[in-house]
């Protein structure tokens, strides 16, 4: 990992990597969505809401993958003082709190016709919310500590903060299981899948799309916040001369 | 002990500690976090009558039954282990069928029917096109089947 820890390196990988990352996801991503509107048949009891879960699947996971991924990034940065990983925390953050609204939102317009209610406060709910408003408490943190010029971008209170966060995750995911809950149990266990394969196919394309995406938005902010850094390193040095 | 394994140790005796709390923290939530009782909740703890709650469970096969106003609704909600019968009067979810999951807000009247103030449709974790309809997923062998 420490290879990495050179900016200049990782610069070098990341600037052609952004743009295969960024057109393969969005190719996946519209193939899957097309193919989940249009080819796939409808649900025998929901009809064609069943289709918002070609979104609302891979949103639910890159919210939970973000999080995963700021946590990560926490520990690197309090164990090993890596350079980048409050770089690659900051740059997580805004993209991870899109999908987790992005989440809600297509839960809630899904929930409408199929449950009866916009919203309820069920255990898996009321913990996903709790994982957008922790985003939204670490973008705060983080861009506060960047406007003190902390190292990176990323004071050491907001990482700890981001790893105190991180036990929401298995509660978010284990939530339908331990409480009752409106939201239905998990359907693809590592057991297998109680989704016929037949509506299931599109999902493991805008999964995988909207991940590359997420990467290719995660990579291109990284590069953001590098530039940023080096230009105010260098109009400090400046003033100074 | 270099500062980087001192602080790596740190780092990991601190994520212990918070999993720990963590855990506490949910199982102590376990009852409180609950959306609803089921039947045998209900059953094993009592519900006084009056009070608020959300009934949680299955509508039993062939138990839903109109009444002669055309709104009101008879059915029973077992979870297998006990069934309480309840009434709703008004518009009920699409997805509201016999043999399906129900959630029901409303409170217990004095005789142990439950009285329906608003009705959720829990849906399952199964999804299947239209032909598949009747079939059934089977836990054991992770195959679709057709029902008896």
């Amino acid at each position: 990992m420490h290879r990495f820890a050179n900016p200049t390196r990782f610069l070098k990988i990341a600037r052609p990597l952004t743009g295969w990352l960024f057109w393969a996801g969005l190719f996946l991503l519209v193939a899957g969505a097309l193919c989940g509107l249009f080819v796939t048949p409808a649900d025998y009891l929901q009809g064609d809401t069943v289709r918002i879960l070609y979104i609302h699947v891979p949103a639910a996971w890159l919210g939970m993958g973000g999080w995963t991924g700021i946590a990560v990034a926490a520990i690197m940065q309090l164990v090993w003082r890596h350079p980048l990983a409050a770089v690659g925390g900051r740059a997580i953050a805004a993209p991870g709190a899109l999908f987790t609204a992005l989440c809600l939102m297509t839960g809630s317009i899904w929930g409408r016709p199929t449950w009866g209610t916009w919203w309820e406060w069920d255990g898996r709910m009321t913990s996903m919310l709790v994982l957008f408003f922790l985003y939204l408490g670490y973008i705060a943190l983080a861009e506060a500590s960047a406007k003190q010029g902390q190292q990176g971008g990323v004071s050491s209170v907001t990482a700890i903060f981001a790893l105190v966060g991180a036990i929401n995750i298995p509660i978010i995911n284990r939530s339908v299981v331990w409480w009752n809950s409106l939201h239905q149990g998990p359907s693809i266990t590592l057991r297998g899948s109680s989704i016929d394969g037949s509506l299931l196919w599109p999902l493991g394309l805008t999964l995988l799309g909207f991940t590359l995406l997420f990467a290719a938005i995660v990579l291109m902010r990284m590069r953001a916040i590098l530039a940023r850094n080096k230009v105010e390193a260098r109009m400090q040095r400046m003033a100074r001369g | 002990m270099k500062a980087k394994h001192q602080r790596l140790v740190l780092a990991l005796v601190a994520l212990m500690a918070l999993i720990g709390a963590g855990l506490l923290a949910v199982s102590a939530l376990k009852d409180e976090a609950a959306y609803f009782y089921t039947p045998n909740d209900v059953r094993i703890k009592g519900v006084a009558p009056g009070k608020s709650i959300r009934l949680g469970g299955m509508v039993v096969k062939g138990s839903i039954k109109r009444a002669a106003d055309g709104v009101t609704i008879r059915f029973d909600v077992t979870d297998g282990k006990a069934t309480v019968p309840a009434t709703f009067s008004g518009i009920a979810p699409d997805l509201f069928k016999e043999g399906s999951g129900v959630v029901a807000e409303g409170a217990f009247d004095g005789s142990g029917a439950f009285v329906a103030t608003n009705l959720l449709a829990k849906h399952d974790e199964r999804y299947m096109p239209r032909e598949l309809e009747g079939m059934r997923y089977d836990e054991s062998t992770h195959e679709m089947k057709a029902e008896r």
